[in-house]
């Protein structure tokens, strides 16, 4: 079986892989990070997005073996010392999550929309780009709320 | 999902000796569909061959032709600014395909070597009357889909690139699938260098048609009023829980006349 090796959350890692694990499989249960969640697994809901050489991917759609030498950020590393990321202390105190399932992937994908646009963000940009995220407590207003709030802190 | 033998050539001849090599052998780009297509059990190939490692990435606009290498992705066409100018119906095109995370891997030879009857890319590849390089030939834009998920590529035949001539104006309007964001009906208008008009339509039929009426009204005068009378048959038409073939014919107008009235 093909050996994988990539960067997550900063720490070189690898292990043994099949042609068809997919890099959330690698992810949660290779290396036991559980916060990227699988959802829908057919790449529309977004609750498995993380962040591959710094672009929001969906990890249910995408092969770890190809990402051999990748540098992968999930929602695991994005606090830094104890403190929460600035986007996951806004979904925090905006109440942008209801369950917490679909939060991760909004987070990662919030981050990545914020790297794209900048932290100016008005309400229609937001949800035009969470297009590829599903909340299925229709929790969209704080989610919302919560992305604009995180970014002007970014 | 069934488990299949990975390679990631650098080369594409490398990856044609791979293909010819394998038992049932696939190339992937993006993955975006063949992925999908395998959990479902749609594919079950005995070896994928990714294309990424080939590096054919990058959008280069270059007198009156745009030519866009085939490991480009969507997000990449999208936010390109030489695009924006050069064929702004085009960039639009890229940036409204699925999501920004499908958009960070999807590519543009992924998406028309997989011929999707509601992908985006085949109506800008016919309406704007590009053609398609790969590592053996030149097939023009109007030859190479030949049906749904069918197009002129061999079995082992690889896209490089996709060169697009630059249209006086242009655009793209599509009616999204509110879900998958795939086009129920797309509509791609061109009014080409030589004064020609092309009006090309996906996600309508089996593969991407052309709509002669249309393009002769508005090679007469480029308005929207011009094709108001001017309907397709829905008989040939895909019908589903989505969208009957008289409601995808309909859409085919509305949207073709919003194309004009956008195009630039």
């Amino acid at each position: 079986m093909p050996i994988v090796s990539m960067k997550v959350n900063g720490k070189e890692v690898s292990g043994e892989v099949e042609g068809r694990t997919l890099l959330v499989e690698f992810i949660r249960e290779g290396l036991g990070l559980t916060g990227t969640h699988v959802g829908c697994d057919t790449s529309q809901c977004g609750a498995c997005v993380v962040h591959v050489d710094g672009k929001a991917i969906k990890s249910c759609t995408a092969l770890a073996v190809a990402c051999e030498g990748a540098e992968v950020t999930t929602i695991e590393g994005l606090a830094k010392n104890g403190t929460l990321h600035p986007m996951q202390e806004a979904f925090r105190e905006n109440h942008g999550l209801q369950c917490g399932f679909c939060t991760p992937g909004m987070i990662m994908a919030a981050i990545d929309l914020v790297n794209r646009k900048g932290k100016k963000l008005d309400e229609a940009t937001v949800r035009h780009e969470l297009e590829g995220n599903i909340c299925r407590c229709t929790g969209y207003h704080n989610i919302v709320k919560a992305i604009q709030d995180g970014a002007s802190r970014m | 999902m069934e488990n299949f033998t990975y390679h990631r050539p650098h080369h594409a001849t490398d990856a044609v000796k791979l293909m010819k090599a394998a038992k049932d052998g696939k190339f992937m780009s993006g993955g975006m569909t063949l992925l999908p297509a395998i959990k479902h059990g749609l594919a079950s190939p005995s070896d994928i061959i990714d294309l990424g490692g080939l590096k054919h990435a990058g959008v280069a606009v270059s007198g009156s032709v745009v030519t866009i290498k085939a490991g480009t992705t969507h997000a990449a066409v999208a936010d390109d600014a030489g695009l924006k100018k050069a064929i702004p119906g085009l960039s639009k095109l890229a940036g409204g395909i699925g999501d920004p995370h499908v958009r960070n891997c999807g590519t543009i030879g992924g998406s028309i070597a997989n011929a999707d009857p509601a992908a985006d890319y085949p109506a800008a590849v016919v309406g704007l009357a590009a053609t398609v390089h790969t590592d053996q030939r030149k097939i023009a834009g109007d030859k190479f889909f030949t049906g749904m998920f069918e197009t002129a590529l061999k079995p082992d035949e690889i896209i490089t690139a996709v060169e697009f001539p630059m249209p006086k104006r242009s655009a793209y309007v599509k009616f999204p699938n509110p879900a998958s964001l795939y086009a129920m009906v797309g509509v791609f208008v061109a009014e080409l260098a030589d004064g020609s008009v092309r009006v090309a339509v996906t996600g309508a039929g089996p593969s991407v048609f052309r709509v002669p009426d249309m393009e002769k009204a508005l090679e007469k005068g480029f308005s929207p009023d011009s094709i108001s009378g001017v309907t397709v048959k829905a008989d040939d038409l895909n019908s589903d829980i989505h969208a009957s073939s008289a409601y995808r014919a309909h859409l085919v107008n509305v949207l073709a006349r919003r194309a004009v009235e956008q195009a630039k």
